[in-house]
């Protein structure tokens, strides 16, 4: 078993007791709740007639249904309409703050967290939605939960759970041109498998990661469980502490910064920590990464050749020839010049500050191709916001992409946002499953945020090396 | 008076009848229960919906399904290949195979969240090896109407003359057989050392520690 590691510390301080079935009872210090997975579970306290224990550590945002368009109320569509209007009194109701369209603070949950100081290193957080991993980009240990565990959280802020094995993931060296955090965890996918991280938290480490800027970090912490990983978490530094000192909480209480920061420091894996497993991975040999299936371990760099599915594992080769089916792809050649119809730019993955920034760098002064629909979806309506003062939207219009308003919109199709028929999208998301985006003939291949932009624009999966960013003219 | 918060949890020590063979890896919870069916404020009435793009064309004509197939409607064990479940946290996909006739789910592996919200609702997730498992799920297709018997206790698995041994997660099997499955009221009664936990922690406040959060959060607007 691990020792010493940010996994083993953080488990240890939220230990409440060991209940009878072996598993821990762990404290919560931070509950999200969004519109979809949580009505079910006040439902469920309702009947059992129980309060919120611990309504100041809980927050809710509206993410999953919510339209990018016309947010005008009611909801154009009945379904989203009901599952707002019963979050909004649940959370009145309960005395939860709820970052709401009307706050200016509404985004993604994985988005909304970070930017408001929610996120600390060194907390437990969960929330009903698998991408909670996300949060462990600030050395928090942050796992998905499913709704009768939002119940246990909702009712007694604690959730029983069995203590994992830790895998480090040693990446050194450094990330060459146009290659992006993204690149690193559909590698790490590919590598290991999509069940490769079931019974492990992820610890991602070494000079790759450490250059990161959190955003990229959080790209990485987000995709762990596309690799079976419930949590996947990088150890706080410098960058972390630069990134809270900026958010509202440390902004409104900066004496919690100085009294927090030797707890943060404390909980980082110690220099001879002991880890159930450590993989390797060389930052220099990677490049630019697409999937050429149907789960997002199926992956490969922009110039390799999708694989014969003979020459793939045994227990993988049957998944491999329907995916290759369903996308319409050939054993021998490359994901370069895949035609696309859709261009998706969003999602909890990457929908931040600096990927539309590099994103908008790729499309400046170019024109989306004709025929695709091309989409931005802000993370948050403060990355919107912020997006907008900068001049990314204008930099997008003027290219043809749509501008939208935050949400989690085509990732998952919950709301207008959805793939038709057998269309291919260029996606900067995280599940390219069969009828995730809304139609289950719909083809998805997920790849970097400057990747779709130039997907965009050629209307085709190319090499982003390829295509240098534009001149600056202003 | 009884608490109102008693929930008389049963115990899950054997789980038997007919089963069906849904084969494949990595069948991910956006297969199980599409997104688009999750958009209800309950879990009631998502039985029907359970693979429904496996199921049915667009025009809703039937495709070929276990779930389709008239020999398996009253089946209740699933046999599945590896990584069953992964992807989205969505309670909705056990739920939906729950409120379709399924009482437990005998698979060479299970992702870990679908195999938790299983659990939370009584759903026993056992694993064999993949020879054991295809032949198991040979043996089901050629006997629909034959009977399974899981012993959760044993970890073992019983059909025709042939009796397998399965691996049962030590937490789950103890949570099945002592009737602890569903951990409500069991964390409830630690309250005291809950706030106990809190009190220890530097991020917590005094006033949630002191159980006296909720009043207090004004500040936090």
């Amino acid at each position: 078993m691990s020792e010493g590691t940010l996994y083993d510390k953080v488990w240890d301080h939220h230990t409440v007791t060991t209940l009878p079935t072996g598993q821990d009872q762990l404290f919560i210090g931070l509950h999200l709740i969004h519109e979809v997975t949580s009505p079910q579970a006040f439902g469920m306290l309702e009947e059992r007639d129980l309060d919120v224990a611990y309504p100041e550590l809980t927050h809710a945002t509206v993410d999953h249904i919510i339209p990018t368009a016309d947010q005008s109320r009611p909801y154009e569509e009945d379904a989203a309409e009901e599952m707002m209007t019963e979050l909004e009194e649940n959370v009145r109701e309960a005395g939860i703050e709820f970052s709401d369209p009307d706050s200016g603070d509404q985004g993604i949950v994985h988005v909304v967290g970070p930017e408001q100081g929610l996120t600390q290193p060194g907390k437990t957080i969960v929330c009903g939605d698998s991408h909670t991993s996300t949060h462990g980009a600030f050395g928090a240990l942050a796992f998905g939960i499913g709704t009768s565990q939002i119940r246990d959280v909702l009712a007694t802020g604690t959730v029983a759970m069995e203590k994992q094995k830790v895998r480090k993931i040693q990446i050194d060296g450094e990330l060459g041109d146009g290659v992006e955090a993204k690149d690193v965890i559909l590698e790490i996918i590919s590598r290991l498998g999509t069940e490769g991280g079931v019974g492990y938290v992820y610890e991602y480490a070494g000079e790759a990661i450490e250059n990161l800027g959190m955003e990229g970090r959080m790209s990485i912490c987000n995709m762990s469980i596309e690799g079976g990983a419930r949590a996947g978490y990088i150890n706080p530094d410098e960058t972390t502490y630069e990134w809270l000192a900026e958010t509202d909480y440390f902004q409104e209480n900066p004496e919690k910064f100085e009294e927090l920061k030797p707890y943060w420091e404390s909980i980082r894996s110690d220099d001879d920590a002991e880890y159930d497993d450590i993989v390797h991975i060389d930052a220099d040999e990677l490049e630019p990464v697409v999937t050429w299936g149907t789960t997002p371990g199926q992956g490969i760099g922009i110039s390799e050749p999708i694989p014969e599915p003979e020459a793939l594992a045994e227990d993988k080769q049957d998944t491999a020839r329907r995916a290759q089916e369903h996308m319409r792809v050939e054993p021998g050649e490359t994901m370069d010049g895949y035609e696309i119809d859709v261009a998706f730019l969003g999602s909890c993955t990457n929908a931040r500050l600096p990927d539309l920034r590099r994103a908008a760098r790729i499309v400046e002064g170019r024109q989306v191709a004709d025929d695709v629909r091309a989409m931005v979806v802000p993370g948050s309506q403060r990355v919107q916001q912020t997006a907008e003062e900068e001049g990314l939207k204008d930099v997008f219009e003027a290219a043809g992409f749509d501008w939208r308003n935050a949400g989690c919109s085509m990732c998952l199709g919950m709301n207008e946002d959805q793939l038709e028929g057998d269309e291919a999208c260029a996606s900067s998301s995280n599940r390219n499953f069969v009828g995730r985006q809304g139609s289950k003939d719909g083809r998805t291949v997920l790849m970097n945020p400057r990747m779709v932009a130039a997907a965009a624009i050629e209307g085709k999966v190319t090499d982003v090396r390829e295509l240098p960013e534009a001149e600056v003219t202003a | 008076m009884t608490d109102t918060d008693e929930v008389e949890i049963p115990e899950v020590n054997y789980v038997s009848g007919s089963g069906l063979p849904v084969r494949g890896n990595d069948i991910d919870t956006d297969q199980i229960i599409p997104a688009r069916f999750m958009k209800v404020v309950t879990f009631d009435g998502l039985g029907e919906f359970a693979f429904f793009d496996q199921r049915f064309t667009e025009d809703d004509d039937l495709k070929d399904h276990p779930f389709n197939e008239d020999r398996f409607q009253d089946s209740s064990v699933m046999v599945v290949n590896s990584n069953f479940g992964c992807g989205s946290s969505r309670e909705h996909a056990p739920q939906a195979l729950m409120r379709w006739g399924i009482d437990a789910v005998i698979g060479e592996s299970f992702a870990e969240i679908f195999a938790g919200n299983c659990l939370a609702l009584g759903i026993p997730t056992v694993t064999a090896d993949s020879e054991t498992i295809q032949s198991l799920q040979d043996w089901v297709d050629a006997n629909p109407d034959g009977e399974l018997e899981i012993d959760i206790e044993a970890e073992q698995v019983r059909y025709d003359d042939t009796t397998i041994d399965v691996t049962v997660d030590d937490a789950q099997r103890k949570a099945l057989v002592e009737g602890v499955w569903d951990t409500t009221a069991l964390m409830k009664s630690n309250a005291g050392a809950v706030q106990e936990t809190a009190a220890e922690l530097p991020y917590v406040s005094d006033a949630t520690a002191n159980g006296s959060g909720s009043e207090s959060s004004s500040n936090a607007d």
